[in-house]
Formats: structure tokens, sequence, C-alpha cells
């Protein structure tokens, strides 16, 4: 079933935490919503899940619109960043719990429980109670319980934001795998860009209650469309310089100008650039002063003071940078992007010297 | 602190130090069962050995309710109160930690108020309107009153309950499909059922000890309790029995202490916010 989001908002009293937020979530996708925390993306959830009443707009299931209906009604099942157990029943009850108000038979509770648990691999689980199991166990029930109804969209908020780190890789592979397997249309809310990058077809950006962004996690890392997404999205975040634009040059702090391909209106710019498109080179564009190298494994983050701005580079393992040492930096003009100082909205540009 | 920050010694002196403090009440109820079963007594010393004094248990005394029906109309009283304070607590308690509804503040606010009254205060009104509902000298009346009293505060400390269950598990059990009364029924509840338990103990105790109310407006010997009657006893200034007083007082006692002595693990909860981990 897909949900369409029509022009929904949602006030609470006098504050408004979500506005005019237009989704669609296809057949079988699963879209993330990301943001950070207060942006509106877990009411959103809510207000999908049937749970909170928009005040504007409408919510579609199926082409029906859903604005009044239940969540019984709706056919949702939805995991919640506690988990949300009950704690004065088994694993077994938990995961029964809603087949248990539709009177189904007992025999079929069993069976269907028996099923999603081998299916999410806890069978072993079912006697014992939420306090005798571990967070990730504890992740798991939540996550049969939900699945159990066998419902047409599947709702999850955060859900793994209460998972170690390892753990939580694993158990967004093994979503994502359960996902594709059943062909549920899954809505997943989360604050971290890495994770939402990871495990959704497409992912919408909120700030400030609004969707700012709907477009594929690749998209998204490529082709940010504002400096807002730019610096969210990507880890090490993305370096910012000041910029400005004069006489069809762009002029960017620390670097000689360099002529435009098109003409771009003259004015301030901020130019974003991703560690990874920074690189150490014997005739580069900036002269910075090494403060910082992490050592990362694979990669080294290297910190550098260029002027006032701080920079962020990565360099493979065993490069020669030692803190206190000056370096010479090349940018890589095609991979750069160039945003309004104040809008922040994304400028396409090209330089005459270095096309895109 | 654990018992062993405080060292062997310590322990010992700590215990020596309470067991000096509540001698005066050990020796005061030991001193009551003593005398209950002796036929004199000079100052603090009983003499002889009798069951005398615990006649009420086989014959009513003269001009006074039988001690069977007394203690019956407590237990009746006492259960009535408890289990209808935790009914109508819970319900009202959830309505106030979870819904909102025109004039929630207010009614949290004056519930406490009320509370704060002295219901010594309100005894002529209550007389009076109890009469005019045809429930004065009627058990039923007197429960009304005892429950419109005691509520308050007992809402208050059920809502502090409700407040500590998390939200997602009853939005949780709302996905689930279940309406909100089921929600209530099926999962608050039994999450806060520590909780309630204890309290309703504390509600069953309050009703078992209320003298004020009892004596005002249940004149009659047939409707008596048991404190009115220990009153009526021990107020005869002429010819006041004492060891008769004790042995009653005795028997008003015991089922208190059965309670507690039954009990007594849960009653700690009610100060722990009554939700099970």
């Amino acid at each position: 079933m897909d949900v369409v989001l029509e022009h929904v908002g949602k006030q609470f009293g006098r504050v408004t935490a979500v506005e005019d937020v237009s989704l669609t979530v296809g057949e079988g996708e699963l879209v993330a919503l990301l943001g950070p925390s207060g942006c509106g993306k877990s009411t959103t959830l809510f207000l999908v899940a049937g749970l909170y009443r928009p005040t504007s707009g409408r919510i579609l299931f199926g082409g029906r619109v859903a604005n009044d209906a239940t969540p019984q009604e709706r056919g949702v099942g939805m995991v919640f960043q506690s988990y949300a157990l009950y704690p004065h029943l088994t694993v077994f009850e938990n995961i029964a719990f809603p087949l248990r108000v539709r009177r189904t038979r007992g025999t079929e509770i069993a069976e269907r429980v028996r099923r999603v648990a081998d299916l999410v691999g806890i069978a072993e689980l079912l006697p014992r109670r939420p306090g005798q199991l571990s967070g990730g166990q504890q992740q798991r029930v939540a996550l049969c319980r939900a699945l159990v109804k066998e419902p047409a969209v599947l709702l999850l908020d955060e859900p793994l934001s209460n998972l170690d780190a390892r753990l939580r890789e694993a158990t967004r592979a093994e979503i994502r795998r359960l996902q594709r397997e059943l062909g549920i249309t899954t809505l997943f809310v989360s604050h971290d860009q890495a994770e939402a990058l990871s495990v959704a077809d497409r992912v919408g950006v909120m700030h400030g209650g609004r969707l700012i962004a709907v477009m594929t996690p690749a998209d998204l890392y490529e082709h940010p469309p504002s400096r807002f997404i730019a610096e969210f999205i990507g880890t090490p975040p993305m370096n910012f310089l000041e910029a400005r634009v004069e006489d069809g040059r762009l002029a960017v702090t620390g670097v000689a100008p360099r002529p435009l391909a098109h003409p771009i209106p003259p004015g301030t710019y901020v130019l974003g650039v991703r560690p990874e498109h920074l690189e150490l080179a014997a005739d580069g564009d900036l002269r910075a002063e090494v403060f910082l190298v992490e050592q990362m494994g694979r990669e080294w983050l290297v910190h550098a003071a260029c002027g006032d701005a701080s920079l962020r580079l990565l360099t493979g393992a065993g490069a020669a940078v030692t803190v206190g040492s000056r370096v010479s930096l090349r940018l890589v003009w095609r991979r750069a992007h160039l945003f309004e100082s104040q809008s922040g909205a994304a400028v396409p540009f090209g330089l005459a010297d270095a096309p895109r | 602190m654990t018992p062993d920050a405080v060292g062997p010694h310590g322990r010992w002196g700590v215990a020596a130090a309470l067991m000096v403090l509540t001698a005066p009440i050990i020796v005061l109820y030991g001193w009551l069962l003593l005398a209950s079963f002796s036929v004199t007594i000079t100052g603090l010393v009983p003499h002889g050995l009798t069951l005398a004094n615990w006649r009420f248990l086989w014959q009513t005394l003269p001009n006074e309710a039988n001690a069977w029906v007394a203690a019956g109309n407590s237990l009746t009283f006492a259960v009535t109160v408890a289990v209808l304070e935790v009914l109508v607590g819970a319900m009202a308690a959830y309505a106030l930690s979870r819904l909102t509804f025109p004039g929630r503040g207010l009614f949290l606010g004056s519930t406490i108020v009320l509370h704060s009254f002295p219901s010594v205060t309100l005894l002529i009104a209550i007389f009076l309107i109890l009469r005019a509902l045809g429930l004065y000298d009627r058990l039923a009346g007197v429960i009304l009153v005892k429950l419109a009293l005691d509520l308050p505060l007992g809402i208050w400390i059920m809502k502090g309950f409700f407040d500590a269950v998390p939200w997602d598990v009853e939005m949780a059990a709302l996905v689930d499909g279940y309406s909100r009364i089921r929600v209530w029924w099926k999962v608050m509840l039994p999450l806060i059922r520590p909780g309630l338990f204890a309290f309703a103990i504390f509600a069953f105790l309050s009703g078992w000890n209320e003298f004020l109310l009892p004596y005002v407006l249940l004149p009659s010997q047939d409707s008596q309790t048991l404190s009115v009657l220990m009153a009526s006893l021990s107020g005869e200034e002429r010819f006041a029995d004492y060891g008769l007083v004790t042995a009653l007082s005795v028997f008003y006692i015991l089922p208190a202490v059965a309670v507690f002595a039954l009990t007594q693990r849960y009653l700690l909860r009610i100060f722990s916010g009554g939700v099970k981990g």
C-alpha cells in the first residue's frame, strides 16, 4: 500500500510542529525521514500512524483519505525508539498482544507468533520477559510485534538509536533485508544521516517542521540542494569557505580568483568542499597548517587551519603530515558546491579552466 | 550507605538504639495483650488469668452493639472504601495524568486545596446532606463521605504512578488496536499494580481505623463500627471495665496487624512510584 501526505500540518496549541509536508511513499518503498531533533520528523510519523490527527492537509492510505482513521484501521505496525514493550507480559504475549484484540483463535496466534519470531530469529526468547533481554533483543521483539499483524505499512521511530554502534549496523542491514523480503511499505525516522542514507530508497530531510528535500541517498550526498543539507549529510562534515563573485570571477578566501565558465550574479557566497575532495598537492590552491591528525585506520582525518577557517581533509593512512607542518591543498573544483550566503540555496557553477 | 559500610559493631549499635526507641511501643502493646487476659491491673502489673474480658466474643454486652456485628460493619466499610477508592481513583488519576480536557489544571489544584481542610469542619454540612439523601445512619452514606474526603489525595498519589509509565508503552498499545479504556485496563493497570495494591492496603487500614465519621453519622447500634464501640465502652466513666476495653482493643488491632504483617513488603512501593521495571 502506498502512503501519500498532502500539505499535512500539525499544531499543538500555538506551536507548529509540522508544516505543509507533502510526501509519497510508494508501495514497498523505504523512505527515511532525517533531521535534527525537534525538526518534526517523529510528529510526522505519529501523524501517519494515526496517533496524532493532522490540523491541515490530507493523509491517504492506498488512495483513501485516512485522516480520521485509527492506527488499527490504517493497518500500521510501529516500532518505538524505546521499544515500548509491555514489561508485565512475556515476549510471546508481547508479540501476541496486537492479535489478542482482534479475537484471533489461540492456535492461529501461536502459529503466527512462532512464524514471525523465527523470521526475526528470537524463537528461543519467547518465554522470557522484556526485563531479561538485552537492548538488541528487545528491539527485535518490538519489530516482531509490529510485523505479526502483517501490517500494510511499517513505521520505525529511531529504532536503532538505543543500540551500540556495531549492533546498530547489523540491525539496520537486518531491517533492510526483512523489509525487502516482505515488500512492506516503510517509513523510517532517524537523526543519524549515515543510518538514513544506508537503509533508505529515498531520504526526506526535515528542518523546522518542514520537509525541505526528498532525494535518493546518492543525490543527497552528491548534489545537496542547500547548505543546511550539505552540512547535515556526510561524515566528517563538509568544509565551508567564504567566497565572492566579482567581474565573472570566483574569489575564495585564501585562493587566487578563478574565472567562471558561466555568469553568476555578483555577491557573497559560501564554497562547500567535502573532506575527500581536498587533496595534498605540491602546488595546491590553499596553504594551511596542520593542527590535528586523527588516525582512523583505513584513512586519516587531518585538521588544518587556513586563516580563520578550519579545514578537514581525508588522506590515506601514512600520509606525510605531522602536527605543525604546513601543507598545500588542492581543491577538487568539479566536486565543490557553491551556496548563496543569505538563503543557503545551492548555485550551479563551473570554472572556465576546470569544467564540471 | 550499605550495611557493610557500618561494620559489625556499628550495626549492633544501630540495632540497639532502634530497640530502645521502639521499646515503649512494644511495651504498651505487650501490656495491652497481658491485661486483656488478667483479672485486675495495678499500675502496670496485671494479676490473675481470665477469659472474662473476652466475653464480648460470645455475648452481646448490655446496652452495647454486638462486637461481631460491629466488626462486620468495620470490615464492610474498610473493604468497600478500599475497593472503590482504587477503582474510582485509578480512573480519575489516569484521566488527569494522560488526557487533556478543559478545567484539568483547576481540578488538579482544587483537589489538594480540598484535601487540606479538616474534615471536622464539614461535619454539619455532611450530616444535613446525608439526611436529605436518606443516607444518614447508613453504612453506604459514610462510605460515600469517606470516599469523597480521601479520594483527592488518592488521586494525586495514583496520578504519580501513571505519570511514571512511559508514553511510548501506551502509544504502542493504541497502535496495536486497543481503545483507550482497554489500554487502561490491559496495560496501564497491570503496570502500576504494585502501587495500586499498596494504596489499597493503606485505604483499607484508613477505613478500619476511621472513627469520627462513623461516630457522628452512624448513631444506631446496628450500624456501629468497632472504633465507635471502643469509644463507647471506654467512655463510660462510672463503671468503665478496663479489662473489657483492653480485650476489645486487642480484638480491634488484630486485623490491622495481620494485614500489615502479610503485606508490608508491598507497602513500600507506594513511595517508589508503583511501577515495576
